[in-house]
């Protein structure tokens, strides 16, 4: 047992912790760290500072470009990049379909469309759910029937992430109708410009357009945009749910929240004393930190078991439901430290330019809330994560 | 022992259910008597009671209306006790709109000290999480005067009043109110000010209890006709008994909304007991139902065009309004002391 990095490592993250603080626009930080919705531009602008320092292929293999980074190296990054308040690499095209192009992709699909995630010539959003296929995604319906060299694509997927930014989308699709549901599913690439793609926004509870509707009426995409065989997409759209793990804890966010938490609990003013000496307050603070505490090393324990080979598996599920629980409780906490200024709601797609009278740390906290009740939903929701947990770990 | 409604109230909550579910506006509510309900007869009303308040706050909670039914009552009942029947019948006739202007920035959830005060016809100060205040024709506001605090009458529209106005987490609006030497007529002291904020919180507990009847029906209805995996997804015992819970926990709650109506004309210490314990529970359950009933929904509980979504935030402001569940349990600790 070992509970410190190596040296390699230690140095890996002093060299990520300068680069984040020379290369991470001021602005861009701040609105990391009051939980304001980023912009495009500020995605766009991120993605390319980190691509010219080789950080956003990363965990790509060498011979795709990338530094080919150790399961903890990757998680250095992400927890990083989470304290110094710095976006997420949005994961749809670097994380979730380029390693599925690595392995499963032609020569002439890993060269077209690799490079261009990188340089951000092409921004992906992902196409699984639809209306009537969510835990059970395999009952997806939207069909893509052959025509000769196209595919003709009809149906509609929805919960599409940033989708109203992208140029892309990689679709799971209804090719065959016969044997088991997985079996007829194919994976395709889509261009958004295409005829006949319609997006249409979905406003979340914290009034934020974050995901879309996208409807297909006659699509037609080009033969050539199949991801490896027809009819076996599934395969591949499981090896990206077990390819990219080590983020699912959140532990970079929860500590970044629990530092937050703690500034605002200094600030908040309770009996003319600080919040946090509230002895109420105090102990949930507490217990918070005692289980983030745990988490990181039960995060370390399952990223270190990757990198010696072993899958992540299973424990993956453990890590996202309690990760996701940890986060939720740390917002959920930071509502409770604002207090009565968690009731003006201000939010600018429902409302337009309101500002929220509060203190500034007051303005996100409960929106933040609210759309963070999402973590234990989407990627798998938590009892479905539970249900692994029970098949796979306990044999029950 | 009888824990059923009077006849009087029963009839009461079904016209009144009856009418928000045809969307009832706000002089069909006067009409029907919901304002008259929140006061006694000696104050011009037929109610007044806890367990009048809680019927009519149950059903305006389960219909998720933001009418400034609650204000009339507290800014209202605040007239009543200044003596001012003029102004109570007008509230009661819903052809004056009032609600109180009390708490300020940094006070969070306690009711002192303020600093907003009074001098010569006119009070200066600030005002915080004033609700439905845009649509008010008068506030109520509480100042200093002589080191005593008093009550006064300001017009919102008068010179020297600013509101910043934001929707409110609870549905409704929020206001910021500044008060720069705003004209104020003198209604007296601040007496009566706990007993109101307990009648005031108990409405809330009763509106919370609405809101989870209804986030309760939602979802049960969702979970019978949400399919999954071939199923309805009602079927999965993970979720069945996680329902059970939310079942109970709203039963509980109902329990905890009929000790405090029982006990509001109670003297202060006895009545505030039940106010903290209730307020404490009320806040718990409907926290938990509201993150359950969206966990259980899936993804389309976190859309904005979802009904559920309204309610699921009128549940989460439960906890910030008249003291959150850590305030009532710190004063409940101490009132049991
Ligand atoms: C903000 C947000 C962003 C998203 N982004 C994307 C995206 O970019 N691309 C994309 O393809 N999808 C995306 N999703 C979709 C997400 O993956 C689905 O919401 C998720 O799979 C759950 O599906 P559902 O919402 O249809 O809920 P349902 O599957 O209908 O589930 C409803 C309830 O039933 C429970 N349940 C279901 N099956 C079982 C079972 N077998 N046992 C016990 N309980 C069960 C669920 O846990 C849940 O509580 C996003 C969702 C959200 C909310």
């Amino acid at each position: 047992m070992d509970l410190n990095y190596t040296e390699e490592e230690v140095a890996f993250r002093d060299a990520v912790r300068s680069f984040l603080k020379t290369q991470l626009p001021e602005e861009i930080a701040r609105k990391g760290a009051e939980a304001r919705p980023l912009t495009k531009a500020d995605y766009d602008l991120w993605h390319s500072r980190l691509n010219e320092a080789g950080y956003l292929a990363g965990s790509w293999p060498k011979k795709f470009g990338g530094a080919e980074w150790s399961a903890v190296q990757k998680h250095i990054f992400e927890e990083e990049s989470a304290l110094a308040h710095a976006p997420r690499i949005v994961p749809f095209g670097v994380a979730m379909l380029a390693p599925v192009l690595q392995a499963f992709g032609s020569k002439e699909q890993q060269d077209y469309y690799l490079p261009r995630i990188l340089s951000g010539e092409d921004w992906w959003c992902q196409g699984y759910s639809e209306p009537g296929a969510g835990s059970d995604l395999a009952s997806l319906k939207t069909r893509a029937v052959r025509e000769g060299d196209h595919y003709i694509v009809n149906g509609q997927k929805t919960w599409t992430t940033l989708g109203q930014y992208a140029n892309k989308i990689f679709c799971l699709v209804r090719t065959g109708t016969e044997g088991k549901p997985q079996e007829g599913i194919s994976f395709l690439l889509i261009d958004m410009d295409t005829p006949g793609i319609e997006v249409r926004p979905i406003i979340l509870i914290d009034g934020v357009h974050e995901v879309n509707e996208v409807w297909f009426t006659d699509v037609k995409v080009p033969v050539e945009n199949l991801v490896g065989k027809e009819n076996e997409g599934w395969t591949y759209a499981k090896y990206l749910l077990t390819h990219e793990r080590t983020g699912i804890a959140g532990v970079g966010f929860a500590t970044a929240g629990l530092q937050s938490l703690k500034r605002i609990a200094k600030t908040e003013m309770q009996n003319g004393r600080p919040l946090a000496e509230d002895p109420f307050f105090a102990a949930r603070l507490a217990r918070i930190e005692i289980d983030l505490m745990a988490m990181a090393t039960f995060n370390l324990r399952t990223v270190a078991g990757a990198d010696a080979g072993k899958a992540p598996g299973a424990e993956s599920s453990m890590l996202k439901v309690r990760g996701s629980i940890l986060r939720q409780q740390i917002n959920d906490l930071a509502r409770r430290a604002i207090g009565p200024w968690a009731q003006p709601f201000v939010s600018e797609q429902l409302e337009g330019n309101l500002y929220h009278p509060g203190p500034d740390h007051a303005a996100r906290a409960t929106n933040t809330y609210l759309n963070n009740r999402k973590i234990s939903i989407y990627g798998g929701s938590n009892e479905v994560q539970r249900g692994i947990i029970t098949k796979a770990i306990l044999g029950l | 022992m009888d824990f059923n409604h009077t006849e009087e109230r029963r009839m009461l909550a079904d016209s009144l259910r009856r009418s928000l579910e045809r969307g009832a506006d706000w002089a069909a509510l006067a009409e029907l008597g919901v304002l008259g309900a929140l006061f006694t007869e000696d104050e011009g009303g037929f109610g007044g009671q806890g367990f009048d308040i809680a019927v009519v706050f149950e059903e305006l909670g389960r219909a998720g209306a933001s009418a400034p039914v609650l204000e009339a009552g507290l800014a209202g009942g605040l007239l009543a006790d200044a003596g001012r029947a003029d102004l109570v019948e007008q509230v009661i006739a819903g052809t004056l709109k009032v609600t109180l202007a009390h708490s300020e920035p940094g006070l969070r959830y306690d009711l002192g000290p303020i600093t907003t005060s009074a001098a010569s016809g006119t009070v200066t100060g600030r005002k915080s999480f004033v609700t439905n205040a845009d649509g008010a024709d008068r506030l109520v506001v509480s100042a200093l005067e002589d080191g005593a605090v008093a009550l006064f009458l300001v017009d919102p529209k008068s010179e020297g009043v600013s509101l910043h106005t934001t929707p409110a987490l609870m549905g409704g609006t929020i206001s910021e109110v500044t008060l720069d030497r705003a004209p104020a007529e003198r209604l007296g002291l601040a007496e009566t000010l706990e007993t109101r904020l307990a009648a005031a919180t108990l409405a809330v507990c009763a509106d919370a209890l609405g809101a989870m009847e209804t986030a309760k029906a939602m979802t049960l209805d969702y979970l019978r006709t949400r399919k999954q995996f071939g199923v309805p997804i009602g079927k999965f015992q993970a979720l069945q008994h996680r329902m059970a819970d939310v079942a109970i926990e709203i039963e509980m709650a109902r329990s905890a909304v009929i000790n405090l109506a029982g006990h509001l004309s109670d003297a202060a210490p006895t009545r505030d007991r039940h106010v903290s314990a209730t307020k404490n529970l009320t806040a718990r359950a409907a926290h938990l139902v509201a993150e359950e009933a969206i966990q259980m929904h899936g993804g389309i509980a976190m859309t904005e065009e979802y009904a559920l979504s309204d309610i699921s935030r009128r549940l989460f402001a439960v906890d910030h309004r008249f003291g959150d569940e850590d305030w009532h349990l710190a004063r409940f600790i101490r009132l049991s002391a």
